[in-house]
């Protein structure tokens, strides 16, 4: 999949590998803005409140 | 013979075997690509939140210390804290803010001589995600008589409270707002169930008690980096200072730090 991806961005070798390292960085941003704090919802860890009444 | 057959050029496979590799490589990638995802969420929740905590938490005190600094010109500044104690009467309550409002500044200098979080009203996730200690809204504010009862995580998020276990009988716990500063001294903790709302109560532990005396309950998770119980760490009210007097000598110079004066 991954390798599909790089052989069909356009460009010199270069270009390609710039292109993906944006896109990687675009995907950890994304994960860290949205995905995670999401995923925190569903996890208990850190919940540090007394009493349904307060859970956030 | 099997030998042979091995060394044999393969021939070119079937278009229902390519399309099955295809779809074995693609779902491994995307579970190596979860797998990561993981281990990214986990450094996210431990390292991550900390450092964006930290900087939003910072940014509260310094808005907190311009708020002071506005009401405090009107007034002429104090000397220096005298070593002699003295009282002031009776401390001053002020009404509990909005959701999300500041409502002081927490010194404890048994978690480092730089520790200063600022607490805030609510305790859902919005402000104890990224503000700071939370405010049990439904409890006393300082100084009050009942229990000023605050929340704060133990890790991520700042880990405000990672150090909770560490508290000795007599440490002092100092509670700055825009009246005064109130010094709490801790007596002890406990470790609960989660479910355990009757350490909030006015007196902790005791529903249906009228209070005399006032307290500070601080709660956080329990054990770290897990969830299952609460440590809740008891403390008692033993003097207060308003504004106007200066911060206790104890913290001037890290109250001077915080707000950027002393």
């Amino acid at each position: 999949m991954y390798g599909w991806i790089f052989r069909h961005l356009p460009g010199p070798l270069w270009l390609r590998i710039a292109t993906s390292l944006v896109l990687i960085a675009v995907a950890l941003v994304l994960m860290v803005q949205f995905l995670f704090p999401w995923m925190s919802e569903y996890t208990a860890f850190t919940d540090s409140t007394i009493g349904s009444a307060n859970q956030p | 013979m099997v030998l042979q057959e091995k060394a044999r050029p393969a021939a070119a496979p079937a278009a229902g075997v390519v399309i099955l590799r295809g779809i074995v490589q693609v779902v491994g990638e995307l579970l190596i690509t979860a797998g990561i995802v993981l281990l990214l969420f986990v450094a996210w929740q431990l390292w991550w939140t900390n450092v964006e905590s930290d900087a939003k938490q910072s940014e509260v005190i310094k808005e907190f210390a311009q708020d002071l600094g506005a009401a405090a010109s009107a007034a002429p500044d104090a000397p220096a804290a005298p070593a002699a104690p003295q009282d002031f009467g009776p401390p001053v309550v002020s009404a509990a803010p909005g959701h999300a409002g500041t409502i002081g500044i927490m010194y404890i200098p048994r978690f480092g001589e730089s520790y200063t979080r600022p607490i805030v009203q609510g305790t859902t996730g919005d402000v104890l995600d990224t503000l700071g200690l939370g405010h049990y809204a439904n409890t006393a504010m300082p100084g009050a008589v009942g229990n000023f009862a605050v929340a704060g995580h133990r890790q991520t998020h700042g880990a405000v409270l990672d150090n909770i276990h560490t508290l000795v009988p007599g440490d002092k716990i100092y509670v700055q707002t825009k009246d005064g500063y109130y010094v709490y001294v801790f007596r002890n903790n406990q470790i609960v169930m989660p479910s355990r709302t009757d350490v909030l109560e006015p007196v902790p532990t005791l529903p249906g008690v009228t209070p005399t005396e006032r307290f500070l309950t601080m709660t956080s998770c329990n054990p770290r980096f897990g969830a299952e119980e609460r440590i809740i760490a008891y403390a008692l009210l033993d003097s207060w200072r308003p504004a106007s007097a200066g911060p206790p000598a104890e913290i001037a110079a890290q109250v001077a730090a915080a707000v950027g004066r002393g």
